[in-house]
């Protein structure tokens, strides 16, 4: 019963991946789209960053003085001047255990 | 000219450093199944069928607090339908290839692995076998994930909660999207998608995640309007 479901799942998110690929050929798409999808990585990625930041496990909004701000604000700024990603991840996570266990306890 | 085997290795090296956010995720994403009562081998079968994060959660959350398979079955669809939009940009780098080709290298494609490699290509153009840059960077993906997810079936609730790993996700993603906050029109895309997630998170079957986007591709293309 569930595995069938998971089955079904499963080829729905095959044919996510793989309808744009293999069915759309570069003709199809004008020059209007192709600059519009150049924005793809910003204009998808914000929606699994702010709702993992701003939204707890119960889908109701964090406090302003959540520690999950903070630790993003440093991932950020880590980042930007670090190119780095392992930098950017590690700086968001300590500052944020820093926070949850050292000031906050 | 690269070899094709350099291009993979290109692909494992730039997907890596991901690898520190999707390890704990993945284990996490074990964890909760076995916690939730499935079947350690329906958990499992997930990470191999469906391989997609988020969504693997999702679906086990609502089967488990009394979602009907239908309901289930279409939010993983919904939440995974944003592919949708990376295949559109990946299709121009990949029409060269046989159709064949086109479907297997599609079950590989994910999150950081189209962000990786879509920087790859924009850089070079002109190599001959960028593919295997996306192969690299979608198995490197897929072996880690099969390793963490399977790690947090066993580890089940030896998995300590209070560290909160799973904001190692949107910190992976900050680090895929920070360079382009030097370009205003990117920061103001970002920020319509950033805030539409929030405004439609309680929309049906997950559905901000594609709503948001949508959105603020609109805004985007209204964006190269007012810049010519």
């Amino acid at each position: 019963m569930t595995l069938t479901a998971i089955i079904f799942a499963g080829i729905l998110t095959y044919f996510t991946r793989m309808t744009m690929i293999a069915l759309i050929s570069r003709d199809m798409l004008g020059d209007k789209i192709k600059a519009v999808l150049e924005y793809v990585p910003s204009a998808v990625f914000p929606a699994i960053i702010f709702p993992g930041i701003f939204i707890n496990d119960f889908g109701t909004f964090i406090e302003m003085n959540d520690p999950k701000i903070f630790g993003a604000l440093v991932a950020v700024i880590v980042g930007y001047f670090s190119k780095n990603i392992i930098a950017t991840i590690s700086a968001g996570l300590v500052s944020y255990w820093f926070l949850i266990f050292v000031v906050f306890s | 000219m690269l070899t094709k085997k350099q291009l993979f290795s290109r692909g494992m090296l730039d997907i890596s450093p991901h690898m520190l956010s999707v390890i704990p995720f993945g284990i996490i994403c074990g964890a909760i199944g076995v916690e939730l009562g499935f079947d350690p081998y329906l958990v499992y079968a997930m990470s191999f069928i469906i391989f997609g994060g988020a969504s693997q959660i999702v679906f086990l959350q609502l089967l488990s607090g009394g979602a009907s398979s239908l309901v289930a079955v279409a939010s993983v669809g919904i939440i995974n339908s944003r592919h949708l939009l990376y295949g559109a940009v990946l299709s121009e780098y990949l029409e060269k290839l046989s159709f064949i080709k086109k479907l297997l290298i599609s079950y590989v494609v994910v999150d950081q692995g189209f962000a990786e490699s879509n920087k790859f290509f924009k850089k070079n153009r002109n190599e001959e076998f960028l593919h295997y840059h996306l192969i690299g960077t979608g198995c490197t993906m897929w072996i880690c994930w099969q390793i963490a997810t399977l790690s947090g079936i066993v580890l089940g609730s030896f998995v300590p909660e209070e560290l909160g790993l799973k904001f190692a996700i949107p910190l992976t993603f900050i680090a895929i999207v920070v360079q382009d906050l030097k370009k205003l029109d990117h920061v103001i895309v970002m920020i319509t998608c950033g805030l539409s997630s929030l405004l439609f998170f309680d929309a049906p079957f997950k559905s901000y995640i594609i709503i948001s986007p949508i959105i603020a591709l609109f805004v985007a293309a209204l964006l190269l309007r007012l810049k010519k």
